[in-house]
């Protein structure tokens, strides 16, 4: 077949350590047989095992050993690369010759843990050390890629996630643009009242940091923006956002709120409001509101359906509004990227039965956040929908929504806590009212709050274990006319019941953003099957992603609470801070290149690299890859008809001749008649 | 060994997802089927298919291909890309005369160890089934057919 090609024409000096990893491998696999087996292989000069290769006396074995017998590759047989493959190239280096001149055979997680079958494991193992043989002959010398890394950081969403971590960097002294879509950064915290369990007011905490933000000279806050493209990689992103025409000048507006108050359009408030209120068609979302300069609601401003009014523009003392302003383009560069972008909450009339949406007096969790609030739609009382009528009793419906196979499967974990909440807020606004919570398991961890779930549970609130089947305003008895009842299981009683109730508040789980894949596809990482974002690792790596410079935090990772978001938002702008610090990464030279005199300009590889590191010389007629944009995938590498792309350290060679090590005792027999 | 037939299987998994589910598959003793000799590849999208013909050749009774979830993929839509190239391959090989089961493709994420195990225990059980391969008589003929020529690279 390719017989030229099994022994290279100089043999190397190949060092085989096998480790034990105490009887973590070796109580499996034969170490001791392996290594003597390995000595078979013509190009391997030493070949050993050793109880711990990662401990410093194996790393020194290999230094030694190069030192020494001169070795020219170096093969370890141990756990997974993911784990030690650092380690070692690291004391391949120190030994004198070239860190990618190592490879590593994953005999552990491949191999002894993965079978109890001791001769099968052996025998895996032999394949797994052979096809490293055969494959380090073929290594050749790389160095690592440097990266700068430009300071500057972009964080998308301006909620208290990308507040928290635009202020850490920001004080720290670095460069830091926050891009929000709103038209004021706040998010959903600023539409909440309390927070749970304290009871702090939400506002009170929150706006001090939002007017920080504000007032930060290392902070460009891009409100009313959305990303619209982004290139590069760690180190050198360019980031193209649209800055939306707010039909103001921002320099000249002085946030006095008269051009607000004159607007004669009224506008039920959908975003803020959570569809309770009504705000103006040129509004801020509320008073507080950072940036304080209002947006023009273009869809629903009186001048852009007929050309009159202009209401706005005559009561403006600074002639700020531009009605005729264009969306602007700014391409801005960064060096690193946190993504904050959020939840969106689950659309209650996706579950018909629960009559949000058709029957008045069932609320949306948001809308009752903003109905109990001092400076909400209704001054922070507590009413059905005609506006006046205090409610006699209230249910509040937990996980609508979540923990539902035919919804969200998972616990959205902040419900149990809110619902106590929103039980609490009901004692404390109307004292005779009666509060029952229908539950399904009551989740409260967290630090403080069992001890508030034993609070409510001394307020008096009824609770009631069971999913609710059904809120209908059909009585079957005097009881129940004019009432909501409530159709629900009592796993405690072990009985169905149903409760007439004045009002229904719905606790809906969090989500992910309805955009959330197109986000990660924007940003080439990776999002869940429930849209919520990858971690780089659930455990050790929460706010890294797949892709270096990108980080994530709060709730667009998954649902969790303020204290939570507030800690990952450290979290990544700390991770962000250290690659800052650092001024440079080296990155692995697992790219791709092309032999130019060899390509026929085919083209097939141009439309398939994701990154459009491929370009076409249009007077050599070859393709060319820009080694900067080149993320190592090797897709074009397997897709060149002429096999002339190289994929560094991912060699067709290579891998060939893993495969060869790899089936050493499959080898078919020689054909009969070749021709 | 027993008498039983030992199917070799050889497998191409991505480094982002695939060897990190055979990574977690060891890591919580999952044992499954010793059958499975990985391959680490950056992406699937890097399995060329002269890989798995090649495989084939030299004596593997079956491969599998595994990468991260459409969608999923750490560089983008490389998964796609092996997915569309799978498909062609396929077609080709059935021509052959290739079974079906011996060449299959697995979307195994990082948190799948169990899913890359079930898999390797079922392709082992279904490659058993059928037998070993014998790509040179299957492939080559028995009357000394002119051998497809597959490009060396």
């Amino acid at each position: 077949m390719n017989d030229k090609k099994q022994i290279p024409e100089q043999l190397e000096k190949v060092g085989v350590y096998i480790c034990h990893c105490g009887s973590n491998i070796a109580g499996t696999i034969d170490v001791e047989d392996v290594a003597k087996w390995a000595k078979n292989n013509p190009n391997v000069e030493i070949s050993r095992n050793y109880e711990f290769m990662c401990s410093n006396t194996g790393q020194e074995l290999i230094e030694k050993d190069i030192k020494e017998k001169g070795l020219t590759r170096i093969v370890v047989a141990s756990c997974s690369p993911l784990m030690h493959e650092k380690t070692f190239r690291e004391a391949t280096e120190r030994g004198g010759i070239n860190p990618f001149l190592f490879e590593m055979a994953n005999i552990r997680e491949h191999g002894s843990w993965a079978t109890n079958d001791k001769a099968a494991a052996t025998q895996k193992a032999k394949a797994l050390v052979n096809g490293a043989i055969e494959r380090v002959v073929h290594q050749v010398p790389l160095e690592k890629i440097p990266v700068d890394i430009n300071p500057a950081t972009l964080i998308v969403g301006g909620g208290i996630a990308g507040i928290t971590a635009a202020l850490e960097l920001a004080e720290a002294g670095n460069q830091v643009y926050l891009v929000e879509r709103e038209g004021t950064i706040g998010g959903h915290m600023a539409q909440i009242d309390k927070t749970f369990p304290t009871l702090d007011c939400s506002a009170c905490i929150l706006t001090p940091k939002m007017v920080d933000v504000g007032q930060n000279d290392n902070i460009t806050l891009l409100t009313f923006s959305e990303i619209e493209d982004v290139e590069g990689y760690i180190g050198n992103f360019t980031v193209k956002v649209r800055k939306k025409a707010r039909c103001l000048i921002e320099e000249l507006c002085t946030s006095c709120g008269i051009c607000e108050e004159k607007c004669p359009v009224k506008v039920i408030d959908e975003d803020y409001g959570a569809g309770l209120g009504y705000r103006k068609a040129i509004y801020r979302a509320f008073p507080q509101a950072v940036p304080g300069y209002p947006v023009l609601d273009k869809d629903n401003c009186t001048y852009f359906e007929n050309g009159k009014c202009r209401a706005c523009e005559k009561f403006c003392p600074t002639d700020a509004i531009k009605f005729d302003q264009e969306d602007e383009i700014l391409n801005i560069t960064v060096g690193n990227i946190i993504l904050a972008t959020g939840y969106d909450l689950f659309d209650a009339r996706r579950i018909p039965q629960y009559g949000y949406g058709r029957l008045p007096n069932v609320f949306s969790s948001l809308e009752f956040e903003r109905m109990v609030n001092a400076s909400g739609p209704t001054e922070g009382h507590i009413v059905l929908r005609d506006g006046v009528t205090e409610p006699e009793s209230v249910a509040i419906v937990h996980c609508v929504g979540s923990r539902d196979q035919n919804y969200n499967e998972y616990c959205s974990k902040v419900c149990c806590m809110y619902s106590l909440k929103f039980a609490h807020l009901v004692h404390e606004h109307i004292p005779e009212a009666v509060v029952y919570n229908f539950y399904m398991d009551m989740r409260t961890p967290g630090k403080g709050y069992e001890e508030f779930y034993h609070r409510l549970l001394k307020e008096g609130t009824h609770f009631v274990r069971g999913r609710v089947a059904e809120i209908t305003d059909v009585g079957r008895n005097p009881a129940e006319e004019g009432k909501l009842i409530i159709q629900s299981e009592n796993t405690l009683l072990g009985k169905q019941q149903r409760t007439p109730i004045d009002m229904v508040l719905l606790s809906s789980g969090m989500q992910a953003r309805h955009d959330s894949e197109e986000v990660s596809q924007l940003f080439k990482m990776g999002c869940g099957f429930d849209g919520f974002f990858t971690e780089r690792h659930p455990k050790l790596a929460p706010v890294s992603t797949m892709t270096d410079g990108i980080f994530i935090a709060g709730a667009c990772q998954g649902p969790k609470d303020i204290p939570e978001t507030v800690a990952q938002a450290g979290a990544a702008a700390s991770q962000v801070a250290k690659l800052i610090n650092q001024g440079t990464v080296m990155m692995e030279p697992v790219r791709a290149s092309i032999r130019e005199d060899e390509c026929s300009g085919c083209r097939i590889c141009n439309n398939l690299c994701p990154y459009n590191a491929i370009e076409f010389d249009d007077e050599k007629k070859v393709s060319r890859i820009i080694t900067a944009l080149c993320q190592g995938c090797g897709t074009c590498v397997a897709a060149c008809p002429s096999s002339v792309i190289d994929g560094a350290h991912f060699t067709n060679t290579q891998v060939m001749a893993e495969l060869k090590g790899l089936l050493w005792d499959v080898q078919p027999a020689p054909q009969k008649t070749p021709a | 060994m027993s008498e039983q037939f030992e199917p070799v299987i050889v497998g191409f998994l991505c480094n982002w997802c695939s060897y990190r589910a055979a990574d977690l598959a060891g890591t919580a003793r999952i044992k499954y089927a010793p059958n499975l000799r990985p391959i680490r590849v950056m992406c699937s999208g890097r399995v060329d298919p002269q890989f798995v013909l090649q495989a084939l050749r030299s004596g593997a009774d079956g491969v599998l291909i595994a990468g991260c979830h459409p969608g999923e993929c750490h560089y983008v839509n490389g998964n796609i890309k092996a997915l569309r190239r799978f498909l062609l391959l396929k077609k080709t090989l059935s021509q052959w005369g290739i079974e079906d089961e011996r060449v299959q493709l697995l979307w195994a994420s990082a948190s799948e160890g169990i899913v890359l195990a079930e898999r390797v225990n079922k392709m082992t059980e279904e490659i058993r089934a059928l037998g070993p391969l014998r790509w040179h008589d299957k492939v080559l003929g028995d009357n000394g057919a002119i051998p497809i020529p597959v490009k060396e690279i």
